[in-house]
């Protein structure tokens, strides 16, 4: 008998289908890795698990029973606990007072009994490799320790399933090895673990299944010791490796505007950033498209913004048609010529309230004015230049952001940084939860920038994008560029045998 | 015909909902005003409307410097504390004109704002604890400067500010509806203006697209605090003295009020220029007709409140939309 069971499981969000007809099943004592890339559903489905979120259709199953979990409280009393990459205790409590929140041991007098918390916190806190003071604020611990407080924590309150979130993405090494112990002795416990992770190494060393989400579906669920790692990649990035299409199914041309010989508009030099980045260095030259690839967390997205001046570096300098920012701060980065399309649209990219034009107009209005007065004239012609050119639906220009559609949204944001003429353009997941029509006026768009001789870095999830979209492929895993594709090895399989190579090391 | 009344509340309650935040305000000014024409003896005299704009002006003006701030998503508590500093500086100046007193309450603005703007913009403290400090720390100073004392002023020329006429209406007014066309021009016209909705729309956001939200968030409460001072001068030349522990108390709330029943949103990313005035306006004529039909002070604040919590109530009606 499964302890938990997921059947037929569906959840829709306005527009799309977030989980579609989802099954698996947790063993007794089984760890399961849970993975996918962004946007499959592994946190849509997660929510579920816990009862954030109510399923739409389908049911879970609980220990053989059908069960209904209505607040996450009710999934934690009957035994589901989840521990977040962020760790969510009291941070300026004592670590003894978050372990034994709301089940505080009390003395004759019906009071708090410190003396027996802080002992048998100690106590079970060093059966996880704590050996910090109880006492202390839990806030002064190392985030591992926090995680195995919460992991603790978790285990105390008679948990039968253990959900970890990306557990060791802020870890040591030497604090994942201890949470491998602390993983084996619950295991050994009976006790059902579903773990999410993209560190296949990770996987392959503590966990006994597998369940691979893409775009809602479960495309596939089994033992994990019988999946090669780069059938796990092929999975997880959406194409059987026999099926791999040589037509390509986007819009791209897959032709090279790129001259070889071209001074390069972008270098960037070994960008480090303690924990994320770690030396990464490449050249962009004019027309071409450098693709970044790797899997989630391995650094993409930090190094886009790095470049644009929005993530903290400690070293490294980049470099654009010849001149040296250093570490550009993103008034410098734009100034320059660099312009960034975040990964967030909603959280850093438009301005929801705000109309379409001045969101289009944002970041060139100095440009737009005289003596600080904005000319209206002016906006307008830039405003109606690229709502025609980038095909952008709005009833009006006066329409608010927020009010558009995913890819009208987009669209908006790229027309924002065309406004500025720039000579990189740094492309964040452009075609991300946007309709399919839109997805390839984008790409389209993304080969015509190109050809007009900018340089551009895309970094896509979709490996399909990336590989029919990019001349050439940087790849990273934890930080590291691991390998670079060029030519005629820009094909899928060269691209996940790459990023599964690079995790056997 | 019938036919589509029955049709129509379903459409008019949508639109009712979008429509109340923005003119609710105004709606109200004119139904108390009707009331008040019918109900209240004197109502409509020129000596009252006159009396009624003399004591909203000064709170227009610091109200409109608010606005400004909250629409970064900010808020300023020292807008108080910015007038008693700049009526303890006006006796220590006015020897040298009335020139100089003025540019010595400004430059204290400007000070200020500049404090509250770096706490806010580069230290990173949240406004409602930056501006605590100079809220606290600005009166005490005042105080310091001017040694507790109340001190008479007999500048003609600032006098004149305070109480003389223009046109048949007080200057006090005509300076206050120059600063709002002014503000006005400044949040619709002006790069800074634009910027400034922006950052108070989406902060990431804009720091991505290379704007200087540092310098622009900076000059806001610079300004805000300009127009604080500005407000603290007329004050003093209203009432013909200066004194520092009573000057400007309690402002800050009610231009928080003029600017949230106004129809601006605390979140940030709108300004209503007008509908502040208004909304001081209301909050003015509501203590009026409370005062002119004998109610206590205190049931005059308990509407208060009621008023404001239907703006907040409003305003969160259009965001669930």
């Amino acid at each position: 008998m499964a302890l938990l069971e997921v059947v037929d499981v569906s959840k829709i969000f306005p527009g799309v289908r977030a989980l579609d007809e989802v099954s698996f099943r947790l063993e007794e004592g089984e760890v399961h890795a849970l993975v996918g890339e962004n946007g499959a559903g592994k946190s849509t489905l997660i929510k579920v698990l816990t009862g954030v979120y109510q399923p739409d259709a389908g049911e879970l199953r609980y220990a053989g029973e059908p069960a209904r979990f209505g607040t996450p409280m009710e999934a934690q009393r009957a035994g589901i606990s989840t521990i977040y990459q962020e760790v969510n205790l009291v941070p300026l409590m004592s670590v003894a007072q978050n372990l034994f929140l709301g089940r505080e041991p009390r003395n004759r007098f019906g009071l708090l009994d410190r003396a027996r918390m802080d002992r048998e916190a100690a106590e079970m806190l060093a059966g996880y490799g704590v050996t910090a003071d109880v006492r202390r604020p839990l806030g002064t611990l190392a985030l591992g320790a926090q995680q195995m407080v919460a992991l603790a924590r978790a285990v105390m309150i008679d948990a039968k399933v253990v959900i970890m979130d990306e557990p060791t993405s802020s870890l040591e090494p030497r604090e994942v090895e201890t949470l491998f112990g602390v993983i084996r002795d619950l295991h050994a416990r009976g006790i059902g673990i579903i773990y999410v992770s993209h560190r296949l190494d990770e996987l392959y060393q503590i966990c006994d299944a597998v369940t691979i989400l893409r775009d809602g579906r479960v495309v596939h669920t089994g033992k994990l010791a019988d999946l090669e790692r780069i059938r796990l990649v092929a999975l997880m990035l959406g194409r059987e490796m026999a099926e791999v299409r040589r037509e390509g199914a986007t819009a791209f041309s897959g032709e090279a505007t790129a001259d070889d010989d071209a001074e390069p508009i972008l270098r960037v030099i070994g960008l480090s950033s303690r924990n994320k980045l770690h030396d990464v260095s490449f050249d962009v030259r004019p027309g071409e498209v450098v693709g970044l690839g790797g899997l989630l967390g391995a650094g993409r997205s930090e190094t886009i913004k790095a470049i644009g001046g929005a993530y903290r570096l400690d070293a490294g300098d980049v470099r654009v048609d010849g001149v040296d920012l250093k570490r550009p701060t993103t008034v410098q980065a734009v100034k320059a010529g660099i312009a960034v399309q975040p990964e967030d649209r909603k959280a850093e990219g438009i301005i929801p309230g705000l109309s379409v034009r001045e969101n289009i107009a944002l970041a060139v209005l100095p440009r737009m004015a005289r003596f600080g007065l904005v000319s209206d004239a002016k906006i307008d012609a830039v405003v109606e230049r690229y709502m025609t050119r980038l095909r952008i639906k709005a009833s009006s220009p006066d329409q608010a952001v927020g009010d558009l559609s995913g890819g009208n949204q987009q669209k908006v944001l790229l027309a924002r940084l065309l406004a500025t003429n720039p000579k990189v353009l740094l492309l964040d997941e452009p075609t991300r939860g946007i309709d399919v029509g839109a997805k390839a006026e984008v790409q389209g768009l993304i080969d015509e920038l190109a050809a007009e001789g900018l340089g551009v870095v895309l970094v896509s999830s979709d490996a399909e994008e990336l590989i029919e979209g990019a001349d050439r492929v940087v790849v990273l895993r934890d930080g590291v560029v691991v390998g670079t594709l060029t030519g005629a090895s820009v094909t899928t399989e060269d691209l996940m045998a790459t990023i599964a190579e690079a995790a056997n090391d | 015909m019938t036919e589509t009344a029955v049709a129509r509340p379903a459409v008019d309650l949508s639109r009712l909902r979008d429509w109340l935040p923005k003119y609710g305000v105004y709606l109200a000014i004119v139904l108390l005003v009707l009331y008040n024409i019918f109900f209240t003896p004197y109502f409509l005299t020129w000596s009252n409307v006159r009396i009624q704009l003399i004591q909203v002006a000064p709170i227009v003006i610091v109200a409109l410097g608010m606005a400004l701030v909250i629409g970064t998503e900010g808020i300023d508590l020292s807008v108080g504390s910015v007038m008693a500093l700049a009526a303890a500086l006006i006796p220590l100046y006015l020897g040298y004109g009335v020139i100089a007193a003025i540019v010595a309450s400004v430059v204290a603005g400007v000070a200020v704002g500049f404090i509250n703007g770096v706490l806010v913009a580069r230290v990173g403290l949240q406004p409602i604890v930056a501006t605590l400090a100079l809220f606290v720390g600005g009166r005490g100073l005042a105080v310091v400067i001017s040694q507790g004392q109340l001190k008479d002023v007999r500048n003609p020329d600032l006098i004149y500010l305070g109480s003389g006429d223009l046109f048949g209406v007080p200057v006090l007014v005509w300076i206050a509806a120059a600063l709002v066309l002014v503000v006005a021009f400044l949040v619709r016209r002006t790069v800074f203006g634009r910027r400034l909705l922006a950052i108070g729309g989406n902060r990431p956001a804009t720091e991505l697209a290379g704007l200087p939200v540092k310098r622009v968030l900076i000059t806001v409460y610079v300004v805000c605090a300009v127009l604080a001072s500005i407000a603290g001068l007329l004050a003093v030349a209203r009432i013909q003295s200066s004194d520092a522990s009573a000057v400007g108390l309690l402002i800050e709330l009610s231009a928080i009020t003029a600017v949230v029943v106004g129809g601006t949103p605390l979140t940030g990313g709108k300004v209503r220029v007008l509908g502040t005035v208004a909304g001081a306006l209301l909050m003015q004529l509501v203590i009026a007709t409370m005062i002119k039909h004998n109610l206590q002070p205190s049931t005059t604040e308990m509407v208060q409140a009621v008023i404001i919590l239907i703006a907040v109530y409003v305003a969160r009606e259009r965001k669930t939309r």
